[in-house]
């Protein structure tokens, strides 16, 4: 009975495996639409040019954001919850922060004439990134349900798989940011 | 994860999951049992069941095509009141035979064999066969099925729009099916059958997500991997070549959208349409033809691995034999999934492909008759001096061992890189893989629906009729199939509309009438199963023995009619791999069996 309960300390959450699939699967996705930027950019019509500096900025939010979401999990785990709560927002507003800066970076892009429809390699950058802005967007509706159930006077539920899977998914989506401005930055 | 977190999550789960299994008994509404149900077993019906609606939706349609091939010179005026304007004149308008020909392949490999066939089996036997109550998310199963459900409802009404539905082949290669203008079939039915397919994509990683997690996570005590029957690993392995493929083939309809409908190029390049020239530049028609078929490979064994699990699990129980070498079926599945992700480009091989290239995708398209070469060896050395029970399920799952085998040795033909020059886009391509991917693949289904039918409805499917509905269908898959072969190596091309006026086809006039003759009678064949499936849910034999079919999986250990939750007490423990059939003068050992003491090693 014993080394039971020892092997189920081990096993990882279901949900939370699932979520390592999911993620899996988006690898693939984005796996996808860059390798099709690369074959796509060792052919004719390809136009090199400069990333707006807004997405430097951007970068360092996501990563602030998904330094104050681990910081609320800890609080979480010393049943610090109004720290907690306070974190959650920190981190839902920085996440809508950086989904406006990728827009304002849209905009200057499409000020300069670097538009959508202009040139194939300008199109993939929307594409891309815009993906992207979407998958943190699905982040950022996670954690608001996360805040809401937080000040729900009904359920006062000290489950931490919610928190821990949704920071999991927030993370990635930070490292994926990372990856491809590291990506679009080396392969133009 | 912390050791105190988790420890605290299993505490809860376990909670929860005994609270859930008190709730069910209770209150459980027409609504909550039949229609948004989160009961596995409810769901695998639901995904059979309209899985079963779209094979007759794209059978029928491929007996309409088959009309214009096999009588292209007669007119049906009933085809004019069916149709309306699409057989002007009880003549197949052409639009309306390549809409025709489009949706026949989208139904038959996406809605059917993979949505109904690893939809259903998944779902019925992964928690049944693993000893669990319920898969690891039931939300996430049952919201599987409703976008699958979606999925249909989008891609039925294309079916019913002025312009018609996608028409430019399954495999939607654009240009065609990036421009509107470019013929009536890419205008508003293709955009449906893109929001089709995203909403069939997300069904699939959901399921497929689902299923992973559940044969990972939520096996019963003593079901070690090993121990699995070989329908699980199988299907295993179709989920994970599902959640890596189809992500992939959501990126390249994602960009053709933005083709589609933002004016992108991505695909797009020098396109002069009606006398038109687009401004579309720098695109590359072949990138989408990589996307797709990154895909479009795996799927072809998502197709076929559940069949593949299937079989072998039905050959076994009605060999009364193990199965021949467990550890090597469940390392060919493994080599299958992994060739799978390495040969795309052999559907590519004339689009211009470096030649070098290609070479390396012929030696790894070869490498594939490995595995299959050694699944097949085991399937026929477990059939060796067996006690054969010739159900149907048996008939079926031979079947598919018999057709695995007929439509793969012509892969061996088409996977040669110098032989598809003359091959590809002929009738060998139509004959080899209707063969070893439709027609196999439905074999496998047949067999499980007929095996597994007495623990989803508590009876039986009649026998007489599934002996008629089987042979039938092997014989009419052969007399179809085989004669293409032959169209094909002459040069005939596959999608073409009329080979009357042709003066190298014409020859095979009666060739073609007589395989549209044969394709009638098989899609009747299959409405008898239908008729039978139907009329055996409510007035079929019932089952009265727990373990019908004498079988060692766990599902035969749980009751005629299981409730949401499978089994009424404990979940049983597992001692031993599932085929322990004619061991120590014993017909079958159950898998819930402890080892004796002076049994003897397979």
């Amino acid at each position: 009975m014993s080394t039971l309960t020892i092997k189920q300390k081990k096993k990882i959450h279901p949900t939370m495996f699932t979520l390592w699939m999911g993620i899996a699967s988006i690898i693939m996705m984005f796996a996808g639409l860059t390798s099709a930027y690369i074959v796509k950019r060792n052919q004719a019509n390809w136009t090199t040019f400069d990333l707006p500096l807004v997405f430097w900025y951007s970068t360092v939010v996501i990563i602030i954001s998904s330094i104050t979401l681990q910081l609320s999990h800890k609080a979480f785990k010393q049943r610090e919850m109004a720290k907690y709560r306070g974190l959650v927002v920190a981190s839902l507003l920085l996440g809508l922060l950086f989904i406006v800066m990728q827009v304002i970076g849209f905009n200057q892009l499409w000020i300069k004439g670097i538009t959508l429809t202009k040139n194939v390699s300008f199109s993939f950058l929307y594409v891309i990134v815009g993906l992207h802005s979407l998958h943190v967007l699905g982040g950022v509706i996670a954690l608001l349900v996360l805040f809401a159930n937080a000040f729900s006077a009904k359920v006062r539920s000290y489950n931490i798989v919610p928190l821990e899977v949704i920071s999991t998914y927030w993370h990635f989506v930070d490292i994926l940011w990372v990856y491809l401005l590291i990506f679009l930055l080396m392969i133009r | 994860m912390s050791n105190t977190a988790t420890l605290q999550t299993v505490q809860e789960a376990e909670v929860h999951g005994v609270h859930h299994h008190e709730h069910h008994e209770h209150h459980e509404t027409f609504i909550s049992k039949y229609v948004f149900s989160q009961d596995h077993k409810m769901i695998a019906r639901q995904f059979l069941i309209t899985g079963m609606i779209w094979a007759i939706i794209g059978g029928l349609f491929s007996v309409l095509f088959r009309l214009q091939l096999g009588y292209p010179n007669s007119t049906f005026p009933w085809l004019e009141d069916l149709l309306g304007h699409w057989a002007k004149g009880g003549k197949l308008q052409p639009e309306f035979y390549y809409a025709l020909v489009t949706m026949h392949g989208t139904i038959l490999v996406f809605f059917v064999l993979t949505a109904g066939l690893s939809g259903t089996f998944a779902n019925f036997l992964i928690p049944l066969q693993i000893g669990a109550r319920d898969m690891a998310s039931p939300m996430l199963n049952m919201l599987s099925y409703w976008f699958f459900f979606l999925a249909s409802i989008i891609m039925f009404s294309s079916l019913f729009v002025q312009t018609g539905p996608a028409s430019g082949g399954w495999t939607i290669y654009p240009p065609l099916s990036a421009l509107g203008d470019a013929s009536s079939g890419s205008k508003i039915g293709m955009d449906l059958w893109l929001a089709s397919m995203a909403m069939f994509i997300i069904s699939s990683l959901l399921g497929g997500l689902n299923y992973i997690t559940t044969i990972l996570n939520m096996r019963t005590k003593g079901m070690s991997m090993t121990r699995m029957p070989l329908t699980i690993w199988a299907l295993f392995f179709t989920a994970v070549l599902g959640v890596l493929s189809f992500p992939v083939l959501l990126s390249g309809a994602i960009l053709l959208l933005f083709d589609r409908n933002l004016g992108t190029s991505f695909f797009l390049s020098d396109i002069v349409v009606n006398g038109k020239i687009l401004p579309n530049e720098g695109g590359s028609a072949i990138l989408f033809q990589h996307l797709f078929w990154f895909l479009g490979h795996p799927e072809v064994y998502i197709i076929l691995l559940p069949a593949m699990g299937m079989s072998s699990e039905i050959i076994s129980v009605n060999s009364r034999k193990p199965i021949f070498g467990y550890m090597a079926m469940v390392g060919s599945l493994f080599a299958i999934a992994i060739l799978a992700f390495l040969v795309w480009a052999h559907h590519m091989f004339v689009t211009g492909l470096n030649p070098f290239l290609g070479a390396f995708f012929v030696l790894l398209t070869l490498l594939i008759a490995v595995p299959s070469a050694i699944k097949v060896f085991n399937w026929l050395t477990t059939l060796w001096r067996a006690n054969i029970r010739f159900t149907p399920a048996m008939l079926f799952a031979i079947g598919f061992v018999s057709l695995f085998i007929s439509g793969g040795l012509t892969g061996i033909f088409l996977g040669n890189s110098a032989l598809d020059i003359h091959l590809h886009d002929t009738y060998f391509v139509v004959a080899h893989f209707h063969i070893v991917m439709g027609v196999a693949s439905f074999m496998g289904m047949f067999a499980g629906v007929y095996h597994w039918f007495p623990k989803m409805y508590g009876r039986f499917l009649n026998n007489t009729l599934g002996y008629i509905h089987f042979w039938v269908t092997i014989t009419g898959a052969y007399l179809i199939f085989w004669p293409m072969h032959y169209e094909g190596l002459a040069g005939m091309p596959r999608r073409y509309y009329d080979f009357s006026n042709w003066e190298s086809f014409k020859m095979f006039a009666g060739l073609n009438e007589f395989i549209s003759f044969v394709s009638m009678i098989v899609f009747a064949a299959q409405l008898l199963f239908v008729f039978n499936f139907f009329y055996s849910i409510f007035k079929g034999r019932k089952v009265k023995d727990l373990n019908p079919w004498g079988a060692n999986t766990l599902e035969w250990t749980t009751p005629v009619n299981p409730g949401h939750g499978n089994w009424v007490g404990e979940i049983p423990e597992v001692h031993r791999g599932a085929y322990d059939y004619g061991k120590d003068g014993r017909e079958f050992i159950p898998q819930t069996e402890p080892i004796g003491e002076n049994e003897s090693h397979h």
